[in-house]
């Protein structure tokens, strides 16, 4: 096998979602989110990309698999410039950009140690306060957490 | 009957905050009410806090109701392990209203959602203390006739001071002029500045507690805690720079009151005391009338 036959491989899709434009250090939390860890179809993944925007990116390539909004939406948290693009039969047929949500539930976790989400199995809800510069504010505690001191699930 | 709670005083809005007050200048007139007859209101405190405990259980003696619960964590089935959920659920069984302070920011409003019976949230953690805020917007209303339009300088600890945060939020829809007294490690924290940048409301920053307090309608004084400094040298220099004393009420306006929401230690001189203008612990008093307005405006017991 020829080394273009190799890149052709990992390069294009034939139907699926390409995901582009995530922050290289956000990679993995996308993955988290999404649940991608356990899709049964082909995934190539990308990371440390040189990006203009974003310094390093990370770019993934699901076959087979296509994002309801609201999920996608999630990913606003820790992606908030990353791009969709929705392949059908090798062609990119719709583009999509994440929105963050006005609530979250279950994504993110209080970055308030003394917050009762923290200390007894609570779901947490959060409004986000920042869209911009995502901050989100717990319901519970009342306190902000700030996207540098989000963890997710 | 939906329930209805009071974890944060940014559940009320500015009517509930005045249908309350009113209450509570009713129940000042007149504060033998047997408006809880035959109820029962559970007091929950997985943390000692005296001076709360015993302002509401007067103001539900006062309303000739009864009091169960526990003064600490220790004598209850916490220490045993039991989640703050289970408590709460059952306790809801054996009272028409939980009454509840606990260490854990958050705890009170996740009551609220457990609970079949009222939450009413006497402290969680540094987060919120509505029924505090009430009494002070009540001493405050009280002292000066108005919340519209008053100079309030907060002093101390207006970083980790719960207090200072709720009253800020509260004043927040009076437009208040703010200034904020406090050293440097204490400092008022940005988000609350953001939120009266956001409001449009005039607040001021310093470090020197001076005769700027001669503008003052109100100044709340806040304790200064030894554990909150990271460096124990700046507490001992700054621990004397932040006291009240009486000689600095002399060029004060003639309405100005000094609130506290107590305990104090060292941070008001005693010689304020006598004072017309010390006005906290009348303030105290008013804690509980103001109780027992938020429990019998809860219960649905008082129109």
């Amino acid at each position: 096998m020829e080394m273009n036959d190799k890149k052709l491989q990992v390069s294009a899709i034939k139907n699926g979602t390409v995901i582009d434009h995530i922050p290289a250090n956000s990679l993995f939390k996308v993955i988290n989110i999404l649940g991608l860890d356990k899709i049964e179809t082909q995934m190539t993944v990308g990371s440390n990309f040189e990006s203009k925007k974003l310094g390093l990116k990370a770019i993934i390539k699901i076959t087979d698999v296509f994002f309801i909004d609201d999920d996608i939406n999630k990913i606003a948290l820790v992606a908030p410039e990353a791009k969709l693009n929705i392949i059908k039969d090798y062609k990119v047929v719709e583009k999509k950009v994440v929105e963050v949500p006005d609530n979250i539930k279950g994504i993110a976790k209080c970055g308030n140690p003394k917050c009762i989400t923290n200390h007894e199995g609570i779901i947490p809800k959060f409004t986000v306060v920042n869209k911009k510069k995502v901050a989100i504010k717990c319901h519970y505690c009342e306190k902000i957490t700030d996207s540098e001191h989000m963890k997710i699930f | 009957m939906e329930n209805n709670h009071l974890v944060s005083i940014t559940d009320y809005s500015k009517e509930e905050i005045f249908k309350i007050l009113d209450l509570a200048a009713d129940f000042e007139k007149n504060p033998n009410q047997n408006l809880l007859d035959n109820k029962v209101i559970a007091t929950l405190f997985f943390e000692p806090s005296t001076r709360t405990r015993l302002s509401f259980e007067s103001a539900i003696s006062r309303l000739g109701g009864k009091f169960i619960g526990f003064t600490d964590s220790s004598s209850s089935s916490v220490s045993k392990g039991e989640s703050l959920k289970d408590t709460i659920m059952t306790v809801a069984n054996y009272s028409d209203m939980i009454v509840m302070r606990h260490p854990i920011e958050g705890s009170a409003r996740w009551a609220s959602e457990v609970s079949r019976v009222p939450i009413v949230n006497a402290g969680d953690g540094a987060n919120q203390h509505p029924t505090q805020t009430l009494l002070d917007l009540y001493s405050i209303r009280k002292t000066q006739g108005t919340l519209d339009n008053l100079n309030v300088y907060f002093v101390g600890d207006l970083k980790y001071g719960r207090t200072v945060h709720s009253l800020l939020q509260a004043m927040s829809m009076f437009n208040t002029t703010f200034n904020f007294i406090s050293p440097e490690e204490l400092k008022i924290p940005d988000e609350y500045k953001l939120f009266l940048d956001k409001k449009g409301l005039k607040y001021y920053e310093h470090r020197d507690f001076s005769d700027i307090i001669s503008h003052a309608d109100i100044i709340y004084m806040t304790r200064i805690q030894r554990e909150r400094f990271s460096d124990p040298m700046e507490y001992e220099k700054t621990k004397n720079s932040y006291v009240l004393k009486n000689d600095m009420l002399e060029n004060t306006k003639p309405n100005m009151k000094v609130l506290h929401p107590l305990p104090r230690v060292n941070e008001i001189h005693t010689n304020v005391d006598e004072n017309k203008k010390a006005y906290y612990f009348t303030q105290a008093l008013n804690g509980v009338y103001t109780r027992q307005a938020i429990i019998t405006h809860i219960l649905g017991l008082k129109k």
